[in-house]
């Protein structure tokens, strides 16, 4: 009995920050996902296989950032956490700061190794 | 007798001060909420050492010529065609259980009887069509540990058609180790979310919600099924498209 009480308080709180997402809503932000996506595809087949463009950073930016937008339009539409308190968005969120550290770490090494490493004979590479 | 109050005895009103859910969230809503960062903290490390891996290595293997069959329609020629089949029916899936969450809000039982089946479905087909990518790749060769090739064949033959730089063995196991263990958890993560959409599903058409007053557990099965697009997402441009 206490868990139905509180499970019918939070749906009715949730009810108060929730109504902006509308069924038109949700189709928009599925049509945003499936340009990204479209586009993402016309890069890869039209650009680069047309050989309009070359596979490099440049390219790889693009594609990195398009990822970016789109997780953002999930996490923050379809998972509704655009809509939550401030201080969950921080709570769920900024710990991805380490992971941003890890990342420019973790490449920094493959770097290294690359540039270290090939030349040895002992390296069994390529 | 004074009748000023002191700090100490005034009745607190903020947001933390009691009486109130500070962050407007249902208790077992945050704690999906923590399971899923730290969930992405794992495929967040998968991800990175392929990263490294790939940094680590003069060469590797061209995803435009790994990935390049249709299963059942063409073995070669196609490149990322058969994935952005894959993306859009997770993406397609993610939006219907949006769409059943919203039914959810709007206490429509059977709506989100139907947009449950539909993602359900979705999620089967997104599985499915990862089996058929396994085995075709298993077909060709590579497997954890295995990569195509066999005796009196020099590797530099048999990775040729893999690779656009420079041929490495050594990248191509890396490759196929990493595709196999990043992709299987991914599929793995969908198949328990598959599960648990169809527990849902059982416990809706059993009333469960209606009784409750509420439909808040396909909102925290929605999250855990949204984070699965989400991972997809970020294998699709790391493993595909860079």
């Amino acid at each position: 009995m206490a868990s139905q009480h509180h499970d019918h308080t939070a749906s009715h709180d949730e009810g108060q920050h929730h109504e902006g997402m509308s069924k038109g809503k949700i189709w928009r932000v599925f049509f945003y996902l499936l340009a990204l996506t479209a586009l993402e595809f016309f890069i890869a087949l039209v650009l680069v296989h047309g050989g309009y463009v070359s596979k490099g950073l440049a390219v790889n930016t693009v594609y990195i950032v398009l990822t970016l937008v789109k997780a953002y339009y999930i996490v923050a539409y379809f998972m509704h956490l655009k809509f939550e308190t401030f201080g969950f968005i921080m709570s769920v969120s900024i710990v991805f700061l380490f992971i941003i550290y890890f990342i420019v770490l973790m490449l920094t090494e493959g770097g290294y190794l690359n540039t270290h490493y090939n030349p040895s004979p002992f390296w069994p590479n390529p | 007798m004074s009748t000023t109050v002191t700090e100490l005895d005034k009745v607190k009103t903020g947001r933390w001060s009691g009486g109130r859910s500070p962050f407007n969230v249902e208790y077992g809503k945050i704690m999906m909420w923590f399971f899923l960062t730290s969930d992405a903290f794992t495929f967040s490390a998968f991800l990175i050492y392929y990263g490294t891996q790939r940094f680590a290595h003069i060469t590797w293997p061209d995803p435009d010529k790994v990935f390049q069959s249709i299963p059942f329609v063409a073995d070669y020629g196609y490149p990322l065609v058969f994935v952005g089949i894959m993306t859009f029916i997770l993406i397609m899936s993610s939006v219907t259980m949006v769409l059943a969450v919203e039914a959810g809000h709007r206490n429509a039982k059977k709506e989100v009887v139907w947009w449950m089946i539909a993602t359900i479905i979705g999620g089967l087909t997104f599985v499915g069509c990862q089996a058929l990518e396994w085995t075709h790749l298993h077909h060709q060769g590579f497997w954890w540990g295995s990569i195509p090739g066999q005796e009196g064949v020099s590797p530099d033959v048999a990775l040729a058609p893999y690779f656009t730089k420079e041929i490495s063995e050594v990248a191509a196991l890396q490759f196929a180790n990493l595709f196999f263990t990043i992709t299987g958890f991914h599929g793995f993560h969908v198949s328990i979310g598959i599960l648990l959409n169809i527990i849902i599903l059982g416990m809706t058409l059993a009333g469960t919600f209606e009784r409750r007053g509420s439909y808040l557990m396909v909102e925290k099965v929605g999250l855990y099924w949204h984070f699965v697009d989400l991972v997809w997402v970020f294998v699709f441009t790391f493993f595909y498209l860079v």
